[in-house]
């Protein structure tokens, strides 16, 4: 397998370029199954999945329930082993390196998972998790605690009285804002939002949609969005894939998908979008 | 007179500091066969509001103050036996994750059987004919095969269509819907927001649906009431609502609702500063004001009674600041 990944149209390397990935599950045989001696036919998760991702780019991935966008965020940095395909950041793939070459890998990746108050320490103050979280991947700046805690609050737009809470102290999104300056403690290239804004109050959710668009702006980041909500994805994404069982099954830019949907599966699930306009109501029948 | 009808409302819980009042004195009217949405973020009261109508409301809060009246009859001074009678009868329940609601361990045409007998006094041989009969109004295939499957055998959407047959089984002139298609895929909400647009059209059954997702609002009701932080702030026709919103919380709410229409214009969101307020906090005169862009300082004075400021609207913002402002105008109408 070659370590030399496509170019993009500026002639360097994609920022992440993830090639016929694929992660299976094995089913547990049941009584029939065992009495025959036969196998089960694993069960594919995430099926000859490619897509490319460019410096400060938004890429929406959608789909229901079970069709494999939190597998595929997880095989990406290796959370989940992938059983086939590639997955390279900046050309280097990240299934062929371990230790400290992979540690590095994953610096450059970071992920932001649904439900903060699960991915916080639960008895470590703000600041002290943001700091940690530095000083192990030896950040430049980590070694001054307070105005390293400092510039990140600053970055999620909290203020530095945050610092020193646990938190079970703080609201939802606050929560959520934290869990992404940890994760913008190691200077990602790439953050990976796994349902990031699912689980919060819609006035709370579009703060955090605006969050993301500052993050990119300033800090030229890209985000992998993973949403079940279209709309949601439609705020912030610039292109999107869309899932069904495992495998994409259409991309492209979000306008164009949205506006002209070419796979059934899409078409089915913006005809089910619910419409807060009272006017457009899906049609009864 | 109105089906159910809910009269200063308050629902508190203890606490070491006084009690903790999460509902404070919300009025809500339901007319028979009428859809009424019950819309809020999370926190507001909107879930206790509906529980405390089968008087639900989970321990150790309790109803302090208020009025619940059914048909005219008077809720919360029913004994054991009418409650029971009522609970059955009179208004069926579905919840956000139905797998809670179903016994794990019976079968589910079992089930919705059990409450046939229980309820109605059938016969067994009657109630197996009447479930299956059930499972086929609420649109599961092949009723014959599923009534004999566990509840961890079938879907999310399945089993909340198995939750719908139970709690209709005895046709209540009331449904309570809280946040019945939060846990299920999009196209399977779309489907049960559908079938239970059909159990109005064909029963003539009135429904609270409890949702803080607008678009689910949209899809099903008349009618919607709008709450923050325990109180209900603008209660209207769900068109009114959307286009013409008076309450400045409503219109920050529906400002900050995603839209398909954003694809290929991605731009930020004029989006409301803060957070919800906490139980704990106790904010004098309008609980909107602190997120308030139009705050004044006359707005700790606010009573959050609603007044009527339209045909069947009504809000709690004596402030007004978008009275004759016209329709809101959403993100699709300034792209035209």
């Amino acid at each position: 397998m070659s370590d030399i990944g496509s170019e993009n149209s500026s002639g360097k390397a994609h920022l992440l370029e993830v090639e016929s990935l694929v992660k299976e599950f094995g089913l547990r045989r049941g009584l029939a199954e065992r009495v025959a001696r036969t196998q089960v036919a694993p069960q594919r998760a995430v099926d000859d999945v490619s897509f490319t991702l460019d410096r400060g780019e938004i890429l929406g991935i959608a789909g229901g329930s079970g069709s494999g966008k939190t597998t595929l965020a997880r095989c990406l940095i290796r959370l989940i082993e992938p059983d086939g395909g590639a997955v390279r950041v900046d050309g280097i793939d990240i299934r062929a390196h371990k230790g400290a070459e992979l540690r590095e890998l994953r610096r450059r990746m970071q992920m932001v998972f649904q439900d903060p108050y699960a991915s916080l320490n639960p008895r470590m103050t703000v600041g002290a998790a943001l700091q940690e979280a530095g000083k192990v991947h030896n950040r430049p700046g980590s070694e001054n605690e307070q105005a390293f805690v400092s510039r990140l609050l600053g970055l999620v737009q909290l203020t530095d009285r945050i610092a020193p809470r646990k938190p079970r102290e703080l609201s939802g999104g606050q929560r959520q804002r934290v869990s992404i300056a940890r994760a913008l403690a190691v200077d990602p290239e790439l953050i990976i939002a796994d349902e990031a804004v699912s689980a919060l109050d819609v006035s709370v959710q579009a703060q955090l949609l605006n969050l993301f668009l500052d993050l990119r702006e300033e800090l030229g980041v890209a985000v992998l969005f993973i949403s079940h909500q279209l709309a949601v994805i439609a705020e912030v994404a610039d292109r999107i894939a869309v899932m069904q069982k495992g495998r994409i099954v259409e991309t492209g830019p979000t306008l164009e998908v949205f506006a002209h949907p070419k796979d059934e599966y899409t078409q089915a699930l913006l005809n089910a979008h619910p419409h807060p306009d009272p006017r457009m109501r899906i049609a009864a029948g | 007179m109105s089906l159910l009808e809910i009269e200063s409302l308050r629902i508190e819980f203890p606490s070491e500091e006084g009690p903790l009042v999460a509902v404070k004195g919300v009025d809500l009217a339901i007319e028979p066969g009428e859809i009424v949405g019950l819309v809020g973020e999370s926190g507001s009261g909107k879930s206790l509001t509906c529980r405390a109508v089968m008087r639900m409301v989970p321990e150790p809060g309790s109803i302090s103050a208020g009025a619940v009246r059914f048909d005219g009859e008077d809720v919360l001074a029913m004994g054991k036996k009418q409650l029971r009678d009522f609970r059955a009868h009179s208004v069926g329940m579905i919840y956000q994750n139905p797998f809670g609601s179903l016994n794990p361990t019976m079968r589910v045409g079992a089930q919705i059987a059990e409450t046939l007998k229980v309820n109605r006094g059938m016969s067994s041989k009657a109630a197996r004919a009447e479930a299956l009969a059930l499972l086929d109004r609420v649109g599961i295939e092949d009723p014959e095969h599923r009534y004999r499957a566990y509840p961890h055998e079938l879907s999310g959407g399945m089993c909340q269509r198995v939750m719908i047959a139970i709690s209709t089984a005895s046709s209540p002139r009331l449904m309570l819907a809280d946040e019945p298609t939060t846990a299920l895929d999009v196209t399977t909400q779309a489907q049960i927001l559908k079938l239970l647009g059909k159990m109005r059209a064909e029963e003539g059954m009135a429904m609270l649906l409890v949702s803080h997702d607008f678009g689910v609002i949209a899809q099903a009701c008349d009618r919607v009431a709008v709450m923050y932080g325990g109180h209900i702030v603008e209660t209207g026709p769900v068109e009114t609502i959307y286009h013409e919103p008076e309450h400045p919380y409503t219109r920050a709410l529906l400002n900050s609702v995603p839209e398909l229409d954003s694809a290929g214009n991605v731009q930020r969101r004029a989006a409301l500063a803060g957070h919800p307020p906490e139980l704990s906090e106790v904010i004098p005169g309008c609980v909107f004001a602190p997120r308030c862009e139009h705050a004044r300082p006359e707005c700790a004075e606010v009573s959050m009674k609603l007044e009527k400021v339209g045909a069947d609207h009504h809000s709690a913002c004596p402030v007004r600041p978008y009275a004759g402002a016209g329709a809101r105008t959403t993100k699709q109408e300034i792209e035209a």
